[in-house]
């Protein structure tokens, strides 16, 4: 995402919706069936048990019903049968950029992906389509033994590890879309942290979608060991397309005994993409789940970043912020479930709805019974800038042990004239106050942000409020 | 009236309304390169309708007459136009902006208003600096979000801040002297006077109280009564006010006195 790559082929405001010629080495034709998931198996060569789960899961995804909540509508305007469920469009993965098809290696580069690696990141993996197309880690990283893999890889390398793991966090039978997921499943990250090694500096997941009615279903597994933490930044962008696509992604974390996960989300998709992912972490004694989650784009977003506290001590951090422009609907929010005593959590979600968009809040805080003196407390903000825009909350709270503490502070606000033309006195147009108001609106989430991301955020952000102002 | 080239701010025969509801009466004002004026009245004459439309806010309706800086009619220009050409207003309660740094937003400010060369480097921190020195702002200020959570002082001295860096042409500072202590009404007179004093710079300070104009020494002061400028004068116009009020001064008026 440097510079140089927003001036060029923008399309429409989005700057990211440029797409490539396909040239793919395997492309499934459109649809799915118990077929295609043991193809998928089979090309990835993976062991019996994988394609046993596979199978289980597509049978669960066909007789679960769609969910009754989010956006039932628009959900049923999905047609599964239209979708590419597999499609490859490198071999191998590269671990230098050189090895990377040329075309592809240019979409990253526009993207800014190669430039951030070198300033700032400890390590690198890109998904084009359903694969992993480039890989790398740190050397001193890989000494320290954290493994930073592909899914793929890490089925293959740590087989024992991922059998143990896989669908711990988030079974099959979670929902219909987690079904989906572990049906068809390619791509993703896996990671371990050894005990104690601290990885300093992010390691950095980007996702991206050329093909046209492209299903992208990655999954990833994080586990932390004991006094580990590591910092995990995903951003995903994909061409506009007339048509839907679809991502539906499962990301499970695990927090073993003091360990740090921070997850870091920019979802950026264009307006044709539904994205309806699962991702949940579990978290030991005195562990500490952080979900970052900012979505930007997609057509219908339906993602509830959840943390279930199951050691003592443990703590979750949610910080989610929605921006829906015009046809478009973010439902987003979060979950944590206080199963442990002396757990805690914070959840903050900010929401700005424009030109007709829709942004919700879903939330769910659950105390269990036999957890005593847990705090919780959950911050909803939504901001709407004009008359046609949408926003609502649906916080539940299931409260059953009485030494609980949870605060609720929901607000809904406008942008105020009076705040506008005080910007204005100092010289900033209209579209620039707007920005400054939306930027102040989402600040306690872009200060969490690496400054690299911050920065593109803002920007990103200042771009959306200039297409409104007649 | 004399040589229009001369004035900073001109206001002819101003009338403004508000859905319908005539708020400015017809207001003739000119302040002339370098001169302070002040415009005193009781809560609701019309002192901030004057200032926000000088600003250009868009909820007022001018009915009649015109505004010019610098011999240029602001009539068609947004807020943020007038203010690149030169015009300030220091508001009576400014907004809060969560989540928008104050130290980026001033740096902003500068390179939209004065442009970008005023806003790099050290150029524009040595000035920041200074001016937070002399307005006694800290420098932990400038991580805080814009008036969010100010105290009410702390919004002027902020507002005068601003005044400072962004150096208008027409200052007009809108009840910035209420709600603060001697010293911090000291403080922004001083940060005013660095503005305008000895410069072809001009200032519009609307106020309750003549106080703040002992430090500024304003060239002019009128009178606002009812959406009109009843009284003009010196400086002493300021102090006969104070010390025999608003009644006192429209009963000699109604008795045929002329303060013009
Ligand atoms: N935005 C507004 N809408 C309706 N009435 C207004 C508005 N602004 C000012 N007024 C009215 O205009 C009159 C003058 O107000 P104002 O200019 O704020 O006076 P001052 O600053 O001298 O106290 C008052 O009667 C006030 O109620
Ligand atoms: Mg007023």
């Amino acid at each position: 995402m440097s510079e140089g790559s927003e001036a060029r082929d923008a399309v429409g405001d989005y700057k990211a919706g440029w797409h490539d010629p396909e040239n793919s080495t395997i492309r499934f034709d459109f649809g799915l069936s118990e077929k295609v998931v043991r193809d998928i198996s089979q090309i990835k060569n993976e062991p019996e048990w994988m394609t046993e789960i596979r199978v289980k899961a597509y049978r669960h995804f066909v007789e679960r019903p769609m969910p009754t909540w989010g956006n039932t509508e628009e959900l049923m305007e999905i047609d599964f049968d239209k979708v590419c469920y597999f499609l490859k469009s490198s071999e191998g993965i590269g671990s230098s950029w050189d090895d990377v098809p040329e075309d592809i290696r240019n979409t990253f580069d526009r993207l800014g992906i190669p430039e951030a690696e070198q300033k700032w990141l400890s390590g690198v993996t890109t998904q084009y389509e359903s694969e992993t197309v480039y890989h790398s880690i740190r050397e001193d990283l890989e000494k320290q033994g954290v493994i930073f893999l592909d899914m793929d890889s890490g089925l293959r390398e740590h087989e024992d590890i991922v059998k143990k793991y896989f669908g711990s966090v988030i079974p099959y039978s979670d929902n219909k879309f987690s079904a989906l997921n572990t049906a068809v499943w390619s791509g993703g990250s896996f990671i371990y942290v050894p005990k104690g090694v601290h990885v300093e500096m992010p390691v950095q997941a980007y996702f991206r979608i050329n093909a046209k009615n492209m299903g992208q279903f990655e999954r990833t597994l994080i586990i932390a060991d004991e006094g580990s933490s590591i910092h995990y930044v995903e951003g995903c962008t994909a061409p506009t397309y007339s048509t839907d696509s679809l991502h539906s992604a499962v990301v499970e974390l695990l927090a073993l005994p003091g360990a740090h996960i921070r997850y870091t989300t920019v979802q950026n998709w264009s307006n044709n993409v539904y994205n309806l992912v699962t991702k949940r972490g579990v978290a030991h004694e005195n562990a500490k789940i952080e979900w970052v989650d900012g979505n930007i784009g997609s057509k219908l977003t339906m993602k509830y970043p959840a943390v279930i506290l199951k050691g003592e001590g443990s703590h979750a951090e949610v910080i989610s912020v929605a921006y829906a422009g015009s046809g478009q609907h973010q439902d987003a929010g979060a979950k944590v479930h206080h199963m442990a005593s002396n757990t805690t959590s914070n959840i903050l979600s900010k929401s700005i709805s424009k030109d007709g968009g829709r942004g919700s809040y879903r939330g769910m805080a659950k105390v269990m019974p036999k957890a005593e003196n847990c705090r919780m407390n959950i911050v909803c903000d939504a901001l709407i800038l004009d008359e046609e825009s949408r926003t609502d909350t649906y916080p539940t709270m299931e409260i059953a042990n009485s030494t609980a503490h949870c605060e609720h502070e929901a607000s809904v606000s406008k942008v105020g004239d009076e705040q506008l033309f005080y910007l204005m006195s100092r010289g900033h147009t209209e579209a620039e106050a707007l920005g400054m108001i939306v930027n102040g609106f989402f600040e306690p989430f872009t200060r969490e942000l690496p400054m690299e991301y911050a920065v593109e955020l803002n920007k990103l952000m200042s771009l959306e409020m200039e297409g409104s102002i007649g | 009236m004399s040589n229009d080239d001369e004035a900073i701010l001109e206001v002819k025969g101003l009338k403004v309304g508000i859905e319908d509801t005539p708020i400015l009466k017809g207001i003739d004002l000119r302040i002339p390169k370098g001169e302070i004026h002040a415009i005193m009245g009781r809560n609701g004459s019309g002192k901030t309708t004057t200032a926000n439309v000088i600003m250009g806010h868009p909820a007022y309706d001018i009915e009649e007459g015109e505004i010019l800086l610098d011999g240029e009619n602001l009539q068609e220009m947004e807020p943020w136009e007038r203010s690149r050409q030169g015009v300030f207003l220091s508001f009576q309660y400014p907004q809060s902006i969560p989540g928008l740094q104050v130290g980026n937003f001033l740096r902003k400010s500068v390179s939209s208003v004065r442009g970008e060369e005023a806003a790099r480097g050290s150029d524009f921190r040595v000035k920041l600096n200074q001016a937070m020195e002399e307005l006694d702002i800290p420098k932990s200020f400038l991580s805080r979000y814009v008036n969010d959570g100010f105290s009410g002082g702390e919004k002027k001295r902020f507002e005068i801040l601003q005044l400072m860096l962004l150096q208008p042409r027409l200052a007009v500072l809108d009840e910035t002297d209420s709600g603060l202590d001697i010293d911090g009404i000291r403080t922004v007179a001083k940060g005013i006077n660095s503005v305008v004093k000895g410069t072809e710079n001009g200032a519009l300070i609307i106020t309750h109280y003549s106080r703040i104009l002992e430090h500024v020494n304003p060239d002019r002061v009128h009178v606002m009564i009812g959406g009109k400028i009843v009284a003009s004068g010196g400086p002493s116009l300021a102090i006969l006010l104070e010390d025999n009020g608003y009644d006192w001064l429209e009963e000699q008026i109604a008795k045929g006195a002329d303060f013009q």
